[in-house]
């Protein structure tokens, strides 16, 4: 599955965007940041409050709670500050 | 009745009159047009340019839906948004929304529902380049912005 990372969720993991494969036992969208937050500091900086993190599958908004299940972008984000 | 909407994410500035005119040239159904911009701020002469970073594609798409939410919610005849992204120097536009309708009200109200819920759902984040040289944080989502949000009620 393809992550995007967007403004400071990129910037403090160094990349705008990666392919990664978690176990099956990463169900939702919020087990997905959990699981990444574990993969190295830059990952637990930017996922240091998971609670604030925005995220779109197949660009889309959805909750933490949300099944990953067929998703093939999902991208992870702080709050827009857009308009 | 089709409504005429229009969704651009462009780096390029805007011609407000220019759109205007698109969605009401040659037309004598409407009787209001409301037109809203947003600009950069130097925020008391310390910013040298906003830079706009965007998720291309889901960006034009998001708009898109809440443009649509506001199509079945008021009866306008046309809705326009533009939103920039990348460098934005103080006093240049960021964004913008026409909105035409027979009678004003449709046209205010879709105009201010849509900007409230672009600040909040569409994915745009604003970095602060200061006049020093220095670059500054990244713009925090501000909680008034939710709460202008919520006062339209569910709209999902």
């Amino acid at each position: 599955m393809k992550i995007l990372y967007f403004a400071w969720v990129r910037e403090r993991i160094g990349k705008t965007e990666e392919v990664v494969e978690p176990p099956p036992s990463v169900r939702t969208a919020g087990d997905l940041v959990t699981w990444l937050k574990a993969r190295g500091e830059e990952y637990d900086y930017a996922f240091e409050r998971p609670e604030v993190i925005r995220i779109a599958i197949d660009q889309l908004h959805v909750s933490h709670g949300t099944s990953i299940e067929g998703a093939r972008e999902v991208a992870l984000f702080p709050p827009m500050t857009g308009g | 009745m089709t409504v005429s909407v229009t969704i651009r994410v462009q780096a390029e500035a805007f011609d407000i009159a220019l759109e205007m005119e698109r969605l009401t040239i040659g037309r004598t159904d409407i009787g209001a047009v409301v037109t809203f911009s947003g600009l950069c701020r130097s925020e008391g002469d310390i910013l040298a340019a906003l830079e706009l970073e965007h998720y291309p594609g889901m960006a034009e798409a998001e708009i898109e839906r809440v443009a649509q939410v506001a199509v079945r919610r008021w009866p306008v005849l046309g809705l326009t948004v533009i939103h920039r992204h990348g460098m934005i120097a103080p006093g240049e536009p960021i964004v913008l929304v026409v909105a035409t309708s027979s009678h004003r009200n449709a046209a205010f109200e879709a105009a201010s529902f849509l900007m409230d819920f672009l600040k909040t759902r569409a994915p745009f984040w604003k970095k602060e380049h200061r006049k020093d040289g220095t670059v500054g944080g990244w713009v925090d989502a501000r909680e008034a912005d939710t709460d202008a949000m919520r006062r339209w009620g569910d709209s999902q």
